[in-house]
């Protein structure tokens, strides 16, 4: 039978409300009121006062927001084609006949599931100059192993492929189930015209693995525009701030300068920066297909 | 007759159950090993005020102040709370504490003779008493006895200069077996201490003084142990604490706080301290903490005598001398309370500690403390890593923190 009405409604009231309830208090309430706290200035222990567009104009020369944004991107631009492309080789690799398949779908998938504290703990050691792994097992290679974390120019990149290890896992569930809703008979097909593996991947696999490509590019996103767990951890934003990123730099006006109002307002440029990224990526997603 | 006399004793206890007046307390500098001996003083403290509860709740000091913050966000603040001298003007300066005003000019127990001097005068603002001292420590020489005796050179002394500690360090110095010299930490507070002792010092206020040939003298004294390879770099050090390092023997000398005794009895080495070497004059640390009366509280009174207690009690110092729990900051004429301190050996040489009170330097306190820190650090950060040099470091720190003090 079907519920109608009233009935219905109290239904839906009741399973969603627990969660919708725990929402508008802890989601939306802060996030209107972060709204109005970036037109004022707060610091907790006195009560906000007005401060017009102020926030906005020392947000334009605040030379540490700007190295931020700077470092944000860069690892941005080496994270997001790194994880896609790892993750779109993991799953094509899995998605074949391969023995023990769903045990290394299980050890690719287990570091999504893990804490990024736990995570970023553990390379921060395997990185370590002087006691890590890594450049022990370099040493025995005969290279001498930088000095990963404690060099401004390495720390960036170790950060990148600590992340990028710890999400392929995801990306390749994204891609396997996309993988899956592929009918068998293209690649039969292909194969009988004569097609080699790689042209099978080149104009058969990726073309139709778009829309779970796209969705995994604005979800990788939207994540390195968020950046924050793996920085905060393995550097803090060292060292001599060469790994300083978005939300740490909030984080920090927030809780360490108690600018709260200043903090609001860098989250809303945040806010803006990833929706019209998000935004631009689904209607080129729109043109492609 | 007899169920009324019940009742009225009933009544009674009710009575002095609701008379009780609790004051909310909120530590960090208690950590984990002293819980145990602030409760027992909480304990002392109110059997001596019958009719005071104190309760307690301590957080770590890098998350104190962002609680505490929150909390006097919520109005909820704690009626009691510590603060240290670089935070104590944000709070003082925002109105958030109570003046200790009549009750202490009132307190029989309390002269100008109780608390060492310059502990007493950094919690006072704008001519107002908000904080008594609690404890106050500083910063020594510590070295490590056995590496000066394989390396030959004499122990350092109290007349040491910088220039003896540079030629120490280089005899002590085999980084290819990771033994260094020395570790002097290159920030914030080792600077603004360096820097004075190098005739200069970090001046925020009326005029901006940083960046000046003495604190560029200072900082290149700082970086200039890593440079000659007897100080390890970050990337030697590898995340280990410096602390560890001189305790696993790999250091011969250690600028660091009194606060490392209780860890170093471990060291299975000789090990003492001396007072700061000079450079062209001597300078040491000054670090003090207060308690002190959150404005809204209603149970002023009643948290002025925890205050009191806290800060003059002869069984917190007591207690705090027997754990090592920082000092007590009681004028040094107090033999009676410090004596014990001085007894208690390793380190040997325990006058250091009060001898070195005598170059105490404050460091310098603005409104916007944390993020005056904050710039420093980043650019004494810059030229550990080599990024900057001196120069351009100092010029880069005066200019950002006259903007930010003009702000």
């Amino acid at each position: 039978m079907y519920e109608r009405g009233a009935r219905r409604w109290l239904v839906l009231a009741l399973f969603l409300g627990p969660s919708l309830l725990g929402v508008l208090l802890f989601v939306a309430g802060p996030i209107v009121a972060s709204l109005a706290l970036a037109f004022t200035s707060w610091d907790l222990l006195t009560p906000p006062t007005f401060a017009g567009l102020r926030n906005f104009d020392r947000l334009s020369r605040d030379l540490e927001f700007w190295a931020a944004l700077r470092h944000t991107v860069t690892f941005l631009a080496g994270y997001v084609p790194l994880v896609l492309v790892t993750g779109l080789a993991v799953a094509v690799a899995l998605n074949g006949r391969v023995p023990a398949r769903g045990a290394f779908r299980a050890i690719f998938f287990l570091p999504v599931v893990t804490s990024w504290v736990a995570v970023a703990l553990v390379w921060k050691w395997l990185l370590n100059p002087q006691f890590g792994l890594v450049n022990a097992w370099l040493a025995q290679l005969g290279v001498r192993g930088p000095a990963w974390l404690f060099d401004p120019g390495w720390a960036m990149p170790s950060v990148i492929m600590t992340s990028v290890w710890k999400d392929t896992g995801f990306v390749m569930v994204i891609l396997l189930a996309g993988l899956q809703a592929i009918p068998r008979e293209y690649f039969e097909a292909a194969a009988i015209d004569g097609a080699s593996r790689w042209q099978q991947l080149r104009h058969v696999t990726v073309p139709l693995l778009a829309p779970a490509i796209f969705f995994a590019l604005t979800i990788s996103l939207i994540n390195s525009f968020q950046v924050f767990d793996q920085v905060y951890v393995m550097t803090g934003g060292g060292p001599a701030g060469a790994t300083t990123v978005l939300v740490e730099r909030i984080v920090k006006q927030a809780f360490s300068f108690s600018r709260m109002g200043y903090a609001s307002a860098m989250s809303w440029v945040l806010f803006v920066l990833i929706f019209a990224t998000t935004f631009a990526f689904s209607r080129l997603q729109r043109r492609w297909s | 007759m007899k169920a009324f006399r019940f009742l009225a004793a009933l009544l009674l206890v009710a009575g002095l159950a609701f008379a009780q007046t609790t004051v909310n307390y909120f530590s960090f500098t208690t950590d984990q090993d002293h819980v145990p001996q602030l409760e027992a003083l909480i304990a002392e403290f109110e059997s001596q005020n019958p009719g005071i509860q104190v309760r307690y709740s301590t957080a770590p000091f890098a998350d104190y102040f962002t609680k505490l913050q929150t909390d006097f966000a919520a109005g909820n603040p704690p009626d009691v709370f510590e603060l240290n001298y670089e935070n104590f003007v944000t709070f003082a300066s925002r109105g958030t504490l109570a003046p200790l005003g009549e009750r202490l000019g009132a307190d029989p127990a309390i002269s100008a003779e109780t608390f060492y001097p310059a502990a007493l005068e950094a919690f006072a603002f704008e001519g107002v008493q908000y904080g008594l001292p609690i404890t106050f420590s500083t910063v020594v020489l510590f070295y490590n006895q056995d590496l000066f005796d394989a390396a030959g050179v004499a122990y350092p002394t109290d007349d040491w200069t910088w220039e003896d500690v540079m030629a120490a360090a280089e005899a002590i110095s085999d980084p290819d077996n990771r033994v260094w010299g020395i570790y002097q930490p290159v920030q914030f507070w080792e600077f603004y201490k360096v820097a004075h002792a190098a005739g200069g010092g970090l001046q925020v206020g009326p005029e901006i003084a940083i960046d000046t040939p003495e604190n560029r003298a200072a900082l290149e004294y700082l970086v200039g142990k890593i440079e000659a390879g007897v100080m390890p770099t970050d990337a030697q050090l590898s995340g280990m604490a410096n602390e560890d390092l001189f305790q696993a023997g790999q250091l011969g000398m250690l600028v660091s706080g009194i606060w490392m005794f209780e860890r170093f009895q471990q060291a299975d080495f000789a090990w003492d301290i001396v007072v700061e070497p000079a450079g062209e004059r001597r300078a040491t640390h000054f670090f003090a903490n207060a308690a002190v009366v959150a404005a809204p509280s209603q149970v002023a009174d009643a948290a002025y005598a925890w205050v009191r207690f806290l800060a003059a009690s002869p069984e917190v110092a007591a207690t705090r001398i027997a754990t090592n729990w920082e000092l007590p900051a009681l004028s040094l004429s107090n033999s009676e309370a410090l004596s014990p301190y001085l007894e208690r050996g390793a380190p040997d040489n325990r006058e250091a500690v009060f001898a070195s009170l005598a170059y105490a330097v404050t460091p310098p306190v603005v409104d916007r403390q944390p993020e005056l820190q904050d710039v420093i650090n980043q650019e004494l950060e810059a030229v550990r890593f080599g990024s900057k040099t001196v120069a351009q470091a100092l010029e880069s720190a005066q200019r950002r923190v006259a903007s930010l003090l003009a702000d």
